[in-house]
């Protein structure tokens, strides 16, 4: 009987932490869904006073602002893949391949700019910039993010190339291909998966970057995180949720896809 | 040296160009300007206006920062040690699929997340109201310090959990199940087995984190009230106000030294690792 009620007990405290953790997880992001479908929203209505699809016909016009900085955005994070992978692919060879020297204290200087407080850093590249003339231009936005992307695309580069079967190179060598040509045709299609692994994470974090845009780029460069801060700032939370609905959407499909990319014998070889 | 670590040196080169020019480069501006005034130095001057103007904030800084960092490793230790140690195969796939929402979730999109969840009349006030367990007439935001706190920690907690659970699930289980024979509770073996094994994974994610939260701005921005705030918006405040690079800057190097403790662990932690 005794053991009978602890189980019932056990299983009723079971339940209950699974539906707090569910509402602290999924509580905040409810809570911005409402705001994005609220018309009329104020104190002490616990829901929306009238709901509507106004904000979203806005937000979507294709002349808005939304639609601007969601293409400023992009351009920006795919220049910033272009910028970190041509980088990052020769690095990760030689530092996954070749001997290389100060091989360990190379890897943790490309971890530094994650791995310091930031803001004072990007106060200074604006300073720099500002002297060259390229404060608020994009080419200013897309090195501040490759500069911060790199750790991703050249540590999971380092780790793809180095699980990749040497001797497959060495047995394409050996029928006549070129040390370029070996590596074109088989090193780097094997090392493809984990490569493109690193370009999805560099890809979001530049969407999702806020500090150094706000320093770097501003007032030109208006960028999705810039719009929903402005927004959210000045309360328009309508507009400052869709914003950061559609910021979502490439994180969580992204995300799911890079579980697949990235394989267990490419994952445990990242920072070695 | 050889003719093939000086081809790898110059492969390497470009990238580690980008990381001299754009993080090495203005990391020394900073430092210098922090130790100048008026073009002269070297001088303690803009330190002495940071600590008149923001010895508050920058304590007020270490509390958050560090409340954060000890709230996320207790939930995350909380999470692991469920997954790893319940005898419940539906309790782990539930706690599995919901723990790492939050860790797609861009900072800027979780800070104004809190921003309407945590406020007065916030889906959370509603929630406990609509429950019983708040009379409506009471209720108040979360827009301070706590709203800081809980938005740092529900960003970080599935990160940290991700590697303390995988350091947990490479444990001998061995020990484990002998701890439970021998009638141990289960709060004891994570406390007395489990943790003291996957310390060393606790310690660095607690840095990273840590760290991390010095350098997000949004969530102060957007969570909180703007007194007492946290160092990161009164270096922006110095920036866009005033143009006042050297209190910025002093401030910035103060967060570095907050910052280098937990650094240096870091390093010397993937060091040991890399030796092996």
């Amino acid at each position: 009987m005794k053991a009978a009620a602890l189980t019932v007990a056990g299983a009723a405290v079971r339940t209950a932490i699974v539906v707090m953790m569910a509402f602290a997880v999924f509580g905040p992001l409810a809570n911005l869904v409402l705001w994005a479908f609220a018309e009329r929203w104020y104190t002490p209505h616990a829901l929306p006073v009238t709901w509507s699809l106004r904000w979203w016909e806005i937000v979507f016009r294709p002349t808005g602002d939304a639609m601007a900085s969601l293409t400023t955005s992009i351009v920006i994070a795919l220049l910033t893949v272009v910028v970190a992978l041509a980088l990052s692919i020769p690095a990760g060879y030689a530092l996954a391949r070749l001997k290389l020297p100060f091989r360990t204290l190379i890897l943790v200087l490309f971890l530094l700019p994650q791995a310091f407080p930031s803001v004072s850093i990007y106060i200074n590249v604006a300073r720099i910039f500002y002297s060259l003339g390229l404060a608020g231009t994009v080419p200013a936005v897309v090195l501040v993010h490759a500069t911060q992307g790199l750790v991703y695309s050249v540590w999971i580069a380092t780790a793809a190339f180095a699980a990749v079967d040497r001797d497959l190179d060495l047995a394409a060598r050996d029928l006549g291909a070129s040390h370029l040509t070996a590596f074109w045709h088989v090193t780097l299609p094997l090392a493809a998966p984990g490569i493109t692994a690193s370009a999805i994470f560099v890809f979001l974090g530049s969407l999702d970057e806020f500090t150094g845009t706000f320093f770097v780029g501003v007032p030109q460069v208006n960028t999705l995180p810039l719009l929903l801060y402005n927004a959210g700032m000045g309360g328009n939370y309508q507009i400052a949720s869709i914003t950061a609905l559609i910021l979502l959407v490439p994180s969580v499909v992204f995300m799911l896809l890079v579980e697949r990319l990235l394989g267990a014998d490419v994952l445990s070889r990242i920072g070695r | 040296m050889s003719r093939s670590s000086a081809f790898a040196l110059l492969l390497v080169a470009p990238a580690l160009a980008l990381v001299a020019v754009f993080f090495l480069h203005p990391l020394v501006l900073s430092v210098m300007s922090a130790f100048m005034a008026n073009g002269q130095g070297p001088t303690l001057a803009n330190f002495s206006r940071a600590f008149e103007l923001y010895s508050g904030d920058i304590i007020f800084t270490i509390f958050v920062v560090t409340s954060a960092t000890i709230l996320t490793l207790v939930v995350a230790i909380a999470i692991a040690g469920a997954l790893t140690l319940s005898a419940s195969a539906s309790f782990i796939a539930a706690l599995r699929f919901l723990y790492r929402w939050p860790l797609f979730v861009p900072f800027i999109v979780a800070a104004q997340c809190m921003r309407t969840f945590l406020a007065r009349n916030g889906l959370m006030n509603n929630a406990f109201v609509a429950l019983g367990l708040f009379d409506p007439t009471t209720t108040s935001g979360y827009l301070d310090w706590r709203g800081m706190v809980i938005t740092f920690a529900w960003k970080q907690v599935p990160f940290v959990t991700l590697l303390i659970a995988g350091a947990m699930a490479s444990l001998d289980r061995a020990t484990i199940e002998a701890g439970r024979d021998l009638g141990a509770s289960r709060l004891r073996v994570l406390v007395e087995l489990v943790i003291p094994q996957v310390m060393p994974t606790l310690l660095v994610s607690a840095t990273l984190s840590f760290v991390l939260m010095l350098s997000v701005l949004s969530v102060p921005m957007m969570v909180a009230g703007t007194q007492p705030t946290l160092i990161t918006v009164d270096m922006a405040f110095r920036i866009n106000a005033y143009g006042d690079y050297g209190t910025a800057n002093a401030l910035g190097v103060i967060s570095y030294l907050l910052a280098s403790g937990a650094a240096i662990f870091y390093l010397r932690h993937t060091l040991k690792d890399d030796r092996r």
